[in-house]
């Protein structure tokens, strides 16, 4: 009787995902997938180690040598942070890798799980819901390996520029640059894992978009009729 | 049973796919009307456009020409958000492959809809455990759908499709994967459901052991409507054929 009550009425179009929800579903996605979402990850973890070594290797670099040059001859001059040409192509075509193996890496994560797609949607849930769920579950994964990938970016950073230094610590650390390099540019070691992990999750989104919306967009019987 | 309350009727369905150049006719002019309580079986070849027509009664798809009414609304009349809300709140489905998500435990899967539906974790844990003591597997809600036989595994299914108490759940094939005596307890679980909760339910088979349960049968035949028995005409052939296992 109730539900004859609420039919009379007119459809109330509330579907909910809450965001707390959503994160622990993609959470459990991952967690079942494990070493296929370790995989990725690596990537990401890769890709973003090799960026922040770059940045941050050139500017300890340009430190260390900026202080050294001010107590030789007391003239800053050749310490410029600037980075190789070569360097940054191998940057951005490592970055383009990245990419290009996280969208495969959804694309088939979606693939495999059209049928759930399907059984979701006739469950009532809304397209964007899905979609929420892939970029939520590839930035998961876009940050984890951002930010490993950031700290072993950083670390070896240190280690080449230690090596350079003679592993002489105080070299190295004397006016270690934390927050600027020496132009007093905001590309010191801290902003620079910012910029990683920022990135990282980024690469990892944009990867996820196209598969994801696709995904969405099946109509839920085609998405069930699908075997694979 | 109210017996003329009528739940989802269907006027003049039609439905074509496109196959390269050719045309194929799926649903050709279907007309029917499904009453609140009533359990009505589809029967009819592959083919025959009965899967079609379950889908078009269940607001998965949309006819090409004729309109299907659930609950007094037009389907073509409504937005994305409404269908959704639709299948969530007035539907439940229970499918031939059971379709669980597999990263979930059965009380996860159980209260999935429930999210969408907006309940909170509490309500949805009490009510999602007691759906499933309703289908017999109180003490298996942590389970995950890989521990879980094809019985249990369509239990959880039914258990999913009570989940916000829909006014029609819908079973494609529910029998099919499962061997003849599992496919008979879940045959039987739905008539108790179909009769102590009073839930329509709407199921395209060709399990003839449905048949013993059914209030109608609506047979399909070349996307047409051949026949509708009520179940006293049909008690008769039942007899001999309940023992077959297609």
């Amino acid at each position: 009787m109730e539900q004859q009550a609420q039919s009379d009425s007119a459809i109330r179009s509330q579907i909910r995902l809450p965001f707390s929800e959503a994160v622990r579903i993609s959470f459990q996605s991952l967690k079942i997938r494990f070493w296929r979402s370790i995989i990725t990850t690596l990537g990401i973890l890769f890709g973003i180690a090799f960026l922040v070594a770059v940045i941050s290797g050139n500017t300890i670099e340009a430190a260390v040598q900026a202080d050294e040059t001010q107590t030789v001859d007391s003239l800053a001059q050749e310490a410029e942070p600037s980075i190789p040409p070569h360097q940054v192509w191998l940057v951005i075509m490592s970055l383009i890798v990245c990419v290009v193996g996280i969208s495969n890496a959804m694309l088939m994560s979606v693939t495999e799980r059209f049928r759930e797609i399907g059984t979701m949607k006739c469950l009532g849930a809304l397209d964007r819901f899905v979609v929420l769920l892939f970029l939520l579950e590839s930035s998961l994964q876009g940050l984890a390996g951002a930010i490993a990938g950031s700290i072993v970016g950083t670390l070896f950073a240190l280690l080449v520029n230690l090596r350079a230094a003679g592993w002489s610590l105080w070299r190295v650390f004397y006016q270690f640059p934390w927050f600027t390099d020496v132009n007093g540019a905001p590309l010191g070691v801290a902003p620079v894992i910012l910029i990683g992990c920022l990135v990282g999750m980024a690469l990892a989104v944009i990867g996820a978009a196209g598969p994801a919306f696709r995904a969405a967009k099946m109509p839920p019987v085609e998405a069930m009729r699908v075997e694979v | 049973m109210a017996a003329n309350d009528i739940v989802v009727s269907a006027i003049g369905v039609h439905k074509e796919y496109r196959m390269g150049s050719e045309v194929v006719h799926a649903l050709d002019g279907i007309d029917i009307d499904i009453y609140r309580g009533e359990y009505l079986s589809l029967m009819g070849p592959s083919g025959s456009g009965k899967s079609t027509l379950f889908n078009m009664i269940g607001a998965l798809d949309q006819p090409t020409k004729g309109d299907v009414f659930i609950e007094g609304e037009n389907m073509a009349q409504l937005t994305m958000e409404q269908l959704a809300w639709i299948r969530c709140n007035r539907m439940g489905y229970i499918f031939q492959s059971f379709n669980l998500l597999i990263v979930m435990t059965a009380l996860e899967n159980v209260t999935l809809p429930m999210i969408f539906a907006g309940l909170s974790p509490k309500q949805r844990e009490e009510r999602g455990k007691e759906l499933l003591s309703i289908v017999g597997l109180g003490d298996r809600w942590s389970h995950r759908p890989t521990e879980l036989s094809g019985g249990q595994q369509q239990r959880v299914a039914i258990a999913r499709a009570l989940a916000n108490d829909p006014d029609i759940v819908l079973a494609d094939e529910p029998t099919a994967n499962l061997d003849t005596k599992t496919g008979r307890e879940i045959i039987n679980l739905l008539k108790e459901l179909n009769e102590s909760q009073n839930v329509t339910i709407v199921s395209a088979t060709h399990d003839l052991k449905m048949l013993d349960v059914s209030d109608r049968v609506v047979y399909i035949r070349d996307g047409k409507v051949e026949q509708i028995r009520a179940r006293d005409e049909i008690d008769i052939h039942v007899g001999s054929l309940a023992g077959e296992h297609e």
